[in-house]
């Protein structure tokens, strides 16, 4: 499937998922090679949130595998949190830690997980708060911030990790309008750099910027997996035009 | 400006005090009836009351039954603080409450929180100890039964809920584990506790336990009555603290789980800080409780401060004077208590910004 010979970054191999009788994910293979950005699009109840929850085990699988840097992912718990250490992941909400200062919220998973110099963690979480252009809130607790400063500071904290790939669950949903630029312009810088990302969003300006590889899901499969150019210029599927011209009327 | 404060004040009064006839006469009623209740304690307590008096009878003559009779304190006091304790090694017990005092002070410090703090409790403790038992040092030994009063109660309390409030930590995050195992053995314990009044624990610890025993080992009185405090306030503290467990979003354990902490550092780092911080005002009204109910060991043989100033009013040259002894031990108990409140106040104010 894959284009590249050397072995993919992340491999979903015939993904199944239930909850209760409603089955979420019926299905999906997925290959996101090293440096790729997928970028995951459908309807809400697709199964998109899901799926990529799924790849650092914040939810269970059902059937099927998933690999993540050669390893399985098993339910077996140290293994699952070996997965997460090399798979950051930015939410919805944010999720910052309230009662940490926005550096702390940096220097927590890199001094406790990887047993990291705090002095060292802090550097580094200054360079990164540099990154996402945020440097001069490193003292001030997240409910201090806006929600766009909130997310860029959520997206640096994943980074602290030093993680081999990054998953984006509709990063910029919960924002204000006038704050989703800051958070996209962010993701692009991070894509040119060559992170590995799958990107569950509506922002279709961002999929045309960055995007390697567009992925539409419809009720629990994907549809329709191609090159931006062909995803949206020449949709091969009839569900994915009707979604398309849905969401690109806005 | 005076002028205009004093008019809006007049306004003030004038909307909520004396809106309307009915509401200007519950005002007048309210006003005269608190004014009287304030004279009489005054005169009760200030104007009547006799300060000195060689015996029970003189004072009752001197202040013809109109006013408080302080002299009974005067004379009183020492045994309502530290009961029994040989009175020359009193001076023993006064320096326990100091430390324990102390130490309460400086953990209310969040500079202070750490370690040494840890280090403090300890040292604290020991010393306590020394000073109450004797035997080294050169000091008398003084048996467990004649530790009363004042440092009875607030070691009870104190060591009760220094000890009760982890535990309780722990019987939380058992309720809320995934194992049904552990989840049924927290939720049984704490039922079974909440569900029996002190009374019965205290009794079971210090009564029928020892009558489990194989005879020829007999358990400390007070570390019976101690251990059923402990584990009786955890029982209420484990429901406060999953309260605050309850409150912290979802978000906040995929975040810590996406991060890779693990259980126990996500429990550590980002759940218990604030579930803990949500459950002060809580916290604090068990703590309250807590603090009056280790009265209740008087019904197990302990002398604490009610039984000690309970004990003062039967001797036969000082008999009845109930009101006098209650107003002081009630007074030592609400210095406590309104600072626990007034501590948890400024907690909640320093929350969102630590």
């Amino acid at each position: 499937m894959s284009e590249t010979a050397a072995p993919a970054m992340i491999e979903l191999r015939n993904l199944r998922k239930w909850y209760g009788a409603f089955e979420a994910l019926r299905g999906v293979s997925l290959d996101v090679a090293r440096g790729e950005r997928v970028v995951v699009c459908g309807p809400s109840g697709s199964g998109k949130s899901t799926l990529i929850r799924c790849i650092n085990g914040l939810e269970p699988h059902d059937e099927g595998e998933i690999i993540v840097d050669g390893m399985v992912l098993t339910g077996e718990k140290r293994q699952i949190e070996a997965v997460r250490r090399e798979v950051g992941m930015v939410f919805q909400q944010f999720n910052l830690f309230p009662h940490l200062t926005v550096l702390e919220n940096l220097t927590l998973a890199p001094v406790w997980v990887r047993r990291m110099p705090l002095k060292e963690a802090q550097d580094l979480a200054m360079q990164l708060l540099a990154r996402v252009h945020i440097a001069e809130q490193a003292e001030k607790y997240p409910g201090q911030l806006s929600g766009g400063q909130q997310q860029r500071v959520a997206i640096a904290r994943a980074l602290a990790m030093r993680p081999k790939a990054m998953l984006f669950d509709e990063p910029t949903s919960a924002l204000d309008p006038e704050m989703i630029q800051e958070v996209l312009d962010v993701m692009v810088e991070l894509a040119r750099e060559g992170m590995t990302m799958i990107c569950v969003t509506h922002e279709m300006g961002f999929a045309r910027t960055v995007a390697d590889t567009m992925v539409f899901m419809d009720e629990g499969q994907i549809i329709e997996r191609a090159p931006p150019e062909e995803f949206f210029a020449a949709p091969r599927s009839e569900r994915t035009r009707l979604f398309l011209s849905r969401i690109l009327r806005k | 400006m005076k002028t205009l404060r004093r008019q809006s004040a007049l306004r003030w009064l004038r909307a909520n005090l004396f809106s309307s006839v009915f509401n200007a006469s519950l005002t007048l009623v309210a006003l005269y009836l608190l004014l009287r209740a304030a004279i009489a304690v005054v005169r009760w307590g200030l104007v009547d009351a006799v300060w000195s008096a060689p015996d029970g009878r003189a004072c009752l003559a001197a202040s013809q039954g109109a006013g408080a009779c302080w002299a009974f304190i005067g004379v009183w006091h020492r045994f309502i603080l530290f009961g029994r304790y040989p009175y020359d090694e009193q001076w023993r017990p006064l320096l326990v409450v100091v430390i324990c005092i102390a130490v309460l002070l400086a953990s209310c410090r969040r500079a202070l929180w750490g370690r040494r703090l840890a280090a403090l409790w300890l040292g604290g403790l020991i010393a306590s100890g020394v000073l109450m038992a004797g035997g080294v040092f050169g000091l008398a030994p003084v048996p467990s039964d004649l530790w009363n009063g004042l440092p009875l109660t607030l070691m009870l309390s104190v060591l009760g809920l220094a000890a009760a409030f982890p535990l309780s930590i722990a019987l939380a995050l058992a309720r809320r584990s995934s194992l049904p195992a552990v989840r049924a053995l927290a939720v049984g314990y704490i039922e079974i506790v909440r569900g029996v009044p002190l009374v019965t624990v205290l009794f079971m610890a210090t009564v029928m336990l020892p009558l489990f025993l194989p005879a020829g080992v007999t358990l400390n009185k007070l570390a019976c009555a101690q251990a059923g405090l402990i584990l009786f306030y955890a029982a209420y503290l484990a429901e406060v603290v999953r309260g605050g467990l309850q409150a912290i979003p979802a978000g906040q354990y995929e975040a810590a789980d996406a991060l890779g902490l693990g259980y126990w550092r996500r429990t550590r780092l980002v759940i218990l800080p604030q579930a803990l911080s949500i459950a002060i005002p809580p916290l604090v009204n068990t703590f309250i409780a807590a603090f009056k109910d280790t009265t209740l060991v008087t019904i197990v043989g302990l002398f604490d401060l009610i039984a000690t100033a309970g004990n003062a009013i039967t001797d036969p040259a000082w008999r009845g004077f109930f009101a006098e002894a209650y107003v002081f031990v009630g007074a030592i108990y609400f210095v406590f208590c309104g600072f626990m409140s007034r501590y948890s106040g400024e907690l909640e104010r320093g929350r969102g910004e630590p």
